[in-house]
C-alpha cells in the first residue's frame, strides 16, 4: 500500500485552488506539486484530484485496476458504484459513453457526474478550439491519447443543458479542465 | 471468529489501553520496531458512538468521541491499524507499528513476551487495585426481609 498525501490539508487545498483555477479557464494547464507516489496505475495529477475530491459522500467508478481500487478505497473512503450512479468517474483512456453517465436532474444540476480521464500528453496551443465562459476568444488545446470521436460524443448532450457533465484531463502532474459549458471543436 | 483475529483483538485492546509512556517504556527491553511509512495520519477526529436503548429498541446518537488514529506499512508491505481513545498521537503511530510488526510471525513472539503481556499484567493489576479500593467504601443496605 502506498501513502496518501503527507500534509492532507496543505496539499488538498492547493490541488483543489489548481483543479478550481482549471475550471475557471477551461483548456489552461495546471500544475499539481503533490510530491505523490501513487500506484503505478495513477498518474501523480489523477491521485492528488482522486484525493481531494473523492470522498465517503461521492460514489466512485474506475478502471484503474485492483491496486488502485485498494489505494482509492483506504484513502478516499469511497463507495464504488457502476458508471451511471457514479459521482466521479476514473478512465484510463477510454471513458464510458456520455449517455451512460450520470447528467444530474433540472433542479439539481450540480449532480451531474465529473469525468476524470488520465491521457498521454497535454499541450496548449495547438489542438482542439475551445470557446466557452472563462475564455476570452479562443483557447487551444492538444490532448493525446483519447477515443476518436470524443469530442462528438460530448457534443451530442449540449442540449441537455444545465444538466452535464464536467471533464478532467490529467497527465503526469498536469491538468485542465473541461466544464459543460465550454464549446470544443476538432482543430 | 479465528484464532488470528482474536489474539489481534487482544494485543490491540491493550495497545489502545497503554499510555505512549507506558509503551515506550517496554519498548527498551524489547527487539528494535522495523522501520515503517505512515500511510494516513495519526490525526484526531471524532466519532459518534451510537446505542440502542435495551438491546434491541432504535439506534440513537449517544455522544461523540475524540480518536485518534494511524495506519503505517512496514517494508513487508504489511500495514498495520490503530485506533485509540483521546489524542495521544504517539500512542496512535506506536500502537500501529507494533500491530504491523505482531502480525508478523517471525517478530510476534518476542514483541508479545516484552510488550503485550507485562502491559497487559499493568492494566490487570491497576483494575484489581481500583476494584479492592471501591469495594472497601461498599455499604450493605438491609432491608426488613432480611434483619427478620
Amino acid at each position: 500500500m502506498r501513502p496518501g498525501f503527507t500534509d492532507p490539508v496543505q496539499d488538498g487545498q492547493s490541488c483543489f485552488r489548481a483543479v478550481l483555477e482549471a475550471l475557471s479557464r477551461p483548456g489552461r494547464i495546471q500544475t499539481v506539486a503533490s510530491g505523490l507516489t501513487p500506484p503505478a496505475a495513477l498518474a501523480p495529477a489523477t491521485a492528488a484530484v482522486l484525493l481531494t475530491l473523492v470522498d465517503a459522500e461521492t460514489p466512485l467508478h474506475h478502471d484503474a485496476g485492483e491496486e488502485a481500487d485498494a489505494w482509492l478505497r483506504f484513502h478516499c473512503g469511497c463507495p464504488m458504484a457502476a458508471a451511471g450512479d457514479a459521482a466521479f468517474v476514473l478512465s484510463m483512456g477510454q471513458p464510458p459513453a456520455f449517455a451512460s453517465l450520470c447528467h444530474g436532474t433540472d433542479e439539481e444540476p450540480e449532480r451531474g457526474a465529473t469525468l476524470i480521464i488520465q491521457v498521454k500528453a497535454l499541450e496548449e496551443g495547438r489542438g482542439w478550439r475551445l470557446r466557452g465562459p472563462g475564455i476570452e476568444h479562443e483557447h487551444r488545446l492538444h490532448v493525446e491519447g483519447l477515443p476518436e470521436g470524443f469530442l462528438a460524443d460530448r457534443a451530442s448532450r449540449r442540449g441537455l443543458f444545465p444538466r452535464g457533465v464536467d471533464v478532467v484531463l490529467c497527465a503526469e502532474d498536469r491538468l485542465a479542465a473541461l466544464p459543460r459549458t465550454t464549446l470544443a471543436e476538432e482543430g | 471468529m479465528s484464532e488470528e483475529l482474536q489474539a489481534r483483538q487482544r494485543w490491540m485492546a491493550v495497545l489502545a489501553k497503554a499510555s505512549s509512556d507506558a509503551i515506550r517504556a517496554r519498548l527498551n527491553a524489547a527487539p528494535a520496531l522495523p522501520a515503517h511509512t505512515r500511510l494516513r495520519g495519526p490525526e484526531t477526529g471524532l466519532v459518534m458512538l451510537r446505542g440502542r436503548a435495551g438491546g434491541d429498541g432504535n439506534a440513537f446518537n449517544l455522544s461523540e468521541m475524540t480518536v485518534t488514529r494511524c495506519a503505517v506499512t512496514l517494508e513487508s508491505g504489511t500495514v498495520g491499524h490503530a485506533y485509540v481513545a483521546g489524542r495521544d498521537r504517539d500512542q496512535a503511530e506506536l500502537a500501529a507499528v507494533l500491530d504491523a510488526a505482531l502480525q508478523d510471525e517471525a517478530t510476534r513472539a518476542p514483541l508479545l513476551e516484552a510488550v503485550i503481556e507485562p502491559l497487559a499484567a499493568a492494566q490487570a493489576e491497576a483494575r484489581a487495585t481500583e476494584a479492592r479500593k471501591a469495594a472497601a467504601t461498599r455499604v450493605q443496605f438491609f432491608t426488613m426481609a432480611n434483619m427478620r
